[in-house]
């Protein structure tokens, strides 16, 4: 199965996303996505600079993705997708149905990602035809959907013309705003952020007020607190079809995780061990902050 | 000749006039709150079946096929439309219902079906191309390019925006879109982009998208303690109130939660949409229509609301130029205002 490296959800400077990646060249990953996914006023990598940065990585024999933006208000945001469609060396992620029109227009094979809301088999034949040669599973679909999703698309006679990919690994994107919830909580207007959140790279932590842990803030977006993991269900998702399981970047510990990922040992000593800091509940169509254990389901 | 062209200037005026007269949209989760919003100013009614077809999948709401054949007479008895929503995901093992409720509104013969999920829409525009379809909040169609893929595809005729656009950015869209706009004007207020937010499903497995519910009741309970009034969804605390201060339902965004031991409305506070202040702007930039939200609301809610709003788009469309918000108006929309307070929410910009 191949690993992929999904979008770096958070703010980083520069530099750190350039080190990022060279570490990333040296991993097993198969595929990397890359480009700013979450709000369209992270600038310290221009377009053009993400777009290089794909051209310098796909030398390396990598397959390269530019991920495209999943909540487009401004008119110059469709401006900055309509650039990236067209320019881009590599194929594009469509994180917005707006990418979905600009790429099919333009006869372009591309990727739907996890916010485009591909729920049943019907939205997947339509999206493939359109030129989507791979889909990301809606992070909150169980793996039960999955597989009838999958199966209902052998039976539609389309599932070997698309790739699937499940998001694998990571803090979930749960919600996308207008409301830039980091310059909330530092009282700071949205217009005037300081682009205050490349000084949280993992984000904020919000508990409730009984201490649980609950959401994770990153902007404009909010992400589950804990991490997804799936690496139990690897053999699972093989057998089902899925190809590609996605690993969303973290600060530290992302090759160690992708080679895990990689691995074709799945026995205990190689897997991450399931604790709380885990949740796996949407694969088993449970709420999502569930950890449940495979003893849970004996 | 001079005559002719202030004639003929002046049809054009009562022309576009004619052509601005903004529709009034308003929800109904049953046939008493139907018939509030008929006898008090809707132009058109929205509701759903009683499943989780549509996003508001609460129990003892919504309409059974027969109910809405009534609802349907009813209306249009009164001049007014009837538009259903078919505005969730369909899930493959679940997708036979959702087939069924479009083939029911068709069958109905209701004037607008309102739809999210492009499997749903497929199937409508293929199976019933004489349907006017409406692309529903939950389809996340913030901007002119996503409202063309949804005209292209399969042809609809109006989208509902999602209540994360600025003014501005409404104006934008609207001068680009291909289609009629219509916009959230009261009610609660989502303040995640609609068919984006996974929240409530994080917390309890069910969302608007797969199931036409956030923060799902059965998972909702209410517990009086030492430290104060709590509600909890699915176990965990959303708020916590203290003596005298208003508790309100536990829509998982507006909790207070606590961030490095500060504890606050760390997403959103419990307030409502209203912008009865704005119908002159949204008309200028050619808005078709405005929806009230509340499907989930009583017949009363439903009647308090339309009646203002209905008395707001006459007097603003009798005196455009001199439109003034009457206080009258404001005391009655906070009156039914969640947390009694009400917001601009995303149109203004310094709400983000």
């Amino acid at each position: 199965m191949k690993v992929s490296l999904g979008p770096i959800l958070f703010f980083w400077p520069k530099q750190k996303v350039f080190d990022f990646y060279e570490k990333m060249l040296d991993t097993s990953v198969d595929t990397i996505y890359l480009g700013e996914t979450v709000c369209s006023k992270r600038r310290e990598l221009s377009t053009a600079d993400w777009l290089d940065l794909a051209e310098r990585l796909a030398e390396s024999g990598k397959e390269v993705v530019v991920s495209s933006l999943a909540l487009l208000m401004a008119e110059s945001e469709l401006s900055t997708l309509r650039s990236i469609c067209e320019k881009a060396p590599v194929k594009v992620e469509a994180n917005d149905i707006s990418a979905v029109q600009v790429l099919s227009e333009k006869g372009l094979p591309f990727v739907c990602g996890p916010s485009t809301n591909i729920y049943n088999a019907r939205t997947l034949k339509l999206m493939q035809e359109k030129g989507a040669v791979r889909w990301v599973m809606p992070v909150e679909l169980s793996g039960h959907c999955l597989q009838t999703i999958l199966q209902q698309a052998q039976e539609m006679g389309f599932a070997d013309k698309i790739e699937t990919e499940v998001f694998s690994y990571g803090h979930l994107p749960l919600a996308y705003s207008a409301r830039c919830f980091t310059a909330r909580h530092l009282d700071l207007p949205k217009d005037n952020c300081k682009f205050s959140c490349i000084d949280y790279p993992e984000g904020i932590l919000v508990k409730s007020q009984e201490q649980q842990k609950l959401f994770n803030l990153n902007g404009t977006q909010t992400q589950s607190s804990d991490i997804y993991n799936l690496l139990a269900q690897k053999n699972e998702m093989k057998s089902m079809g899925v190809d590609v399981l996605r690993v969303s970047p973290l600060v530290e510990g992302t090759e160690q995780i992708i080679e895990r990922f990689k691995s074709e040992d799945v026995s205990n000593e190689n897997s991450i061990p399931l604790n709380d800091e885990f949740c796996n509940g949407y694969w088993y169509a449970k709420p999502g902050m569930d950890t449940v254990f495979e003893s849970d389901l004996i | 000749m001079d005559v002719v062209v202030l004639f003929l200037q002046n049809m054009r005026l009562i022309f576009d006039k004619s052509k601005r007269v903004m529709e009034l949209v308003c929800p109904a989760g049953s046939l008493p709150a139907l018939k509030a919003a008929v006898d008090n100013g809707a132009s058109a009614v929205y509701v759903g079946f009683k499943d989780e077809t549509n996003a508001r999948h609460f129990s003892g709401l919504n309409f059974k096929e027969a109910k809405v054949q009534s609802a349907l007479s009813y209306a249009r008895s009164k001049g007014v439309k009837l538009f259903v929503a078919v505005n969730t995901y369909s899930q493959p093992d679940g997708w036979k219902k959702w087939q069924k409720a479009v083939d029911i509104a068709s069958d109905v013969g209701v004037d607008a079906l309102i739809c999210a999920d492009i499997g749903v829409l497929d199937y409508a525009t293929q199976n019933h191309p004489g349907l006017n379809l409406h692309l529903s909040v939950q389809g996340s169609g913030t901007n002119s390019a996503s409202l063309s893929f949804y005209k292209d595809n399969f042809n609809i005729k109006r989208a509902v925006l999602p209540r994360v656009l600025s003014l501005k950015q409404v104006a934008q869209v609207a001068k680009k879109s291909p289609v009629d706009l219509e916009v959230f004007a009261f009610g609660s207020l989502c303040i995640m982009a609609e068919g984006r937010c996974y929240l409530s499903s994080y917390l309890t497995d069910q969302s608007p998208n797969t199931c036409g519910a956030c923060s799902p009741a059965e998972f909702v309970r209410w517990q009086e303690t030492d430290r104060g009034l709590e509600s909890r969804l699915n176990e965990v605390l959303i708020d916590r109130y203290g003596e005298g201060e208003k508790a309100g339902y536990p829509t998982l965004c507006k909790g207070r939660f606590d961030i490095d031991g500060q504890v606050s409305n760390v997403l959103e506070e419990p307030t409502s949409l209203n912008t009865i202040g704005l119908l002159p702007d949204l008309d200028a930039m050619g808005i078709k229509a405005v929806k009230i939200e509340g499907r989930q609301r009583s017949p009363v809610y439903v009647e308090q609301v339309v009646k203002v709003w209905r008395q707001a788009i006459d007097d603003y469309q009798r005196n455009p130029d001199n439109f003034k918000v009457k206080k009258q108006w404001s005391k009655a929309l906070a009156k039914v205002s969640e947390g009694a307070q009400t917001t601009l929410g995303a149109y203004s910009r310094s709400w983000q």
